[in-house]
């Protein structure tokens, strides 16, 4: 079995949960306290790839990255990079079709403190910064692993977006569910099993080890 | 350490349930004293104490503390609750349930402060032997008790009690005024309590302050405010709860609770008529008999 795919996926969704980490917990914290006009407009265009089908999102995508428009042609002139048919580009799209995934429930937790953990600190001395990491991140390890969590197995999980942007190039864009496809289509159909057993499994005993972890931070925090 | 003196001027609108009310207070806080804020909710009371603590901006106002302006609209002045020196204590205590007791209350130390200072505040409300708990380990009052400390640990200038006692029963509530008092000696504390009890305004506050509708309606000694001024207001007054009453002939006997204790008396029927269950009454000695007043 070739593991080049499983490697990609999950070369790929991990990067993609990292800088999705650090991107969307100033858009989660701006979100789920700030008072602004617009609000609705932000969160209807963070929530589309909730709905949009892939393809119409890889399909832009695919218009926006590709150096014959504008603004693929200014990536590859200031920065080098071709974001068509590249691994850097199934990260950049991954990171917008997953932005749902990790805001929401950063989004969700945050607010669902009590706004006196925020007064409280801010009354001992503390700033907004001091606040947000050592009060309010700490009180939100639940949301934030769901949010780790979704984000990754929704990157894993990718197909439609991968294939209008990155193709099936080997080693570069060909990841795990892509490749499920090819053998399907080759009627290879144990090569096929391989790697969907692989996805199913791991996905699996990530997702209980989430749940069963997220109960134990409940009850002891929340004594019945 | 002197006690502080605050003067406070805020117009505020609040959005309440029945409707936009406009906030307008004006309330000197005596140096030393403990004023007991009351009045139906909605009245505002949260959000005067919350304007105060600088946790939220007022449209109209100018707050001085010993002369030190906190918050001046009018020169465009305010100082962030950060640097305002007033102690909170919120209805939910809002302790940080990742840190420990000791955690919890060693959270407001700048860089460089003495640590011992935890110490000290620990022993002052008993909790000692609990300083590696988490909170969801302690009971309520003891939670209570966490929060106070945690309000106290940078020397604040007034301290701002947001109903700290309404979620505790009643031994545990006598417990925590009488740590109250002993904070309020012990630190010559500026104290603003939100409170609906009449027993902890009694027991606990120099003045009261009765807000409705964002205005402030009745101020004054508790005695003037519930009581009103009587002609036999001098002497001792006890303050009691009515539970039950029953008429016997020309008299009625009524069971009451004062000072924690049921007592049972006898009054002219006369006299006993507002003396319903529930009522609240000043009861105060007098040369003939003893004058009972009730509570609004």
């Amino acid at each position: 079995m070739d593991f080049e795919p499983l490697w990609l996926t999950f070369r790929l969704a991990s990067l993609t949960t990292l800088i999705l980490f650090g991107l969307a917990l100033p858009l989660a914290y701006w979100l789920a306290y700030g008072k602004f006009r617009g609000r609705a407009l932000v969160e209807a265009v963070i929530g589309m790839p909730l709905v949009l089908p892939p393809s119409v999102l890889g399909f832009y995508l695919l218009l926006a990255f590709s150096p014959s428009y504008a603004f693929g042609a200014w990536i590859e002139e200031v920065f080098g990079l071709r974001l068509v048919f590249s691994f850097p580009g199934l990260v950049v799209a991954s990171v917008i079709y997953s932005l749902p995934f990790m805001v929401y429930p950063l989004q969700a937790g945050l607010q669902g403190l009590p706004v006196s953990l925020r007064e409280a600190s801010y009354s001992l001395g503390k700033s907004a910064w001091t606040t947000f990491f050592k009060v309010l991140l700490p009180n939100c390890k639940s949301a934030i692993l769901t949010a780790l969590v979704l984000t990754f197995a929704h990157t894993v999980g990718e197909f439609g977006v991968v294939l209008m942007i990155g193709g099936n190039i080997p080693g570069v864009t060909k990841v795990a569910s892509v490749a499920i496809y090819n053998e399907v289509e080759a009627l290879n159909y144990p090569a096929a099993n391989q790697y969907a057993l692989v996805l199913f499994v791991i996905t699996f005993v990530v997702l209980l080890l989430v749940y069963s972890f997220n109960n134990r931070l409940l009850r002891v925090r929340y004594p019945s | 350490m002197s006690a502080t003196h605050l003067d406070i001027y805020l117009r505020h609108a609040l959005s309440t349930a029945s409707g936009p009310v406009l906030m307008d207070v004006a309330l000197p806080l005596e140096a030393g004293t403990i004023t007991a804020l009351t009045g139906p909710s909605g009245a505002g009371k949260t959000t005067l104490l919350r304007l105060i603590a600088g946790l939220i901006r007022p449209q109209n106002g100018r707050i001085t503390v010993d002369g030190k302006i906190w918050l001046d609209t009018g020169q465009r002045i305010f100082v962030p609750p950060q640097v305002r020196q007033a102690g909170m204590v919120f209805q939910d205590y809002a302790l940080f349930p990742h840190l420990t007791v000791r955690q919890n209350i060693a959270f407001g130390l700048d860089k460089g402060d003495d640590p011992a200072r935890v110490d000290e505040l620990l022993q002052a409300v008993e909790l000692t032997q609990l300083a590696q708990q988490k909170p969801h380990q302690l009971s309520g009052g003891q939670q209570q008790r966490v929060a106070l400390a945690r309000a106290l640990v940078r020397r604040p200038r007034v301290l701002l009690l947001d109903e700290p006692l309404s979620a505790l029963d009643r031994s545990m509530r006598q417990r925590l005024q009488d740590f109250i008092l002993k904070l309020h000696q012990q630190y010559a504390l500026t104290i603003l309590l939100v409170t609906h009890d009449l027993a902890e305004i009694f027991r606990l506050a120099d003045r009261v302050v009765e807000l409705d509708n964002g205005k402030i309606t009745r101020m004054g000694t508790p005695e003037a405010v519930f009581a009103g001024a009587h002609p036999f207001s001098e002497g001792p007054a006890l303050y009691g709860e009515v539970i039950s009453c029953r008429t016997e002939g020309e008299y009625v006997l009524i069971q009451a609770l004062i000072d924690q204790r049921i007592h049972k008396f006898r009054l002219p029927a006369g006299q006993a008529a507002e003396l319903l269950p529930g009522r609240s009454f000043l009861l105060r000695y007098s040369v003939d008999s003893p004058i009972v007043e009730v509570i609004r």
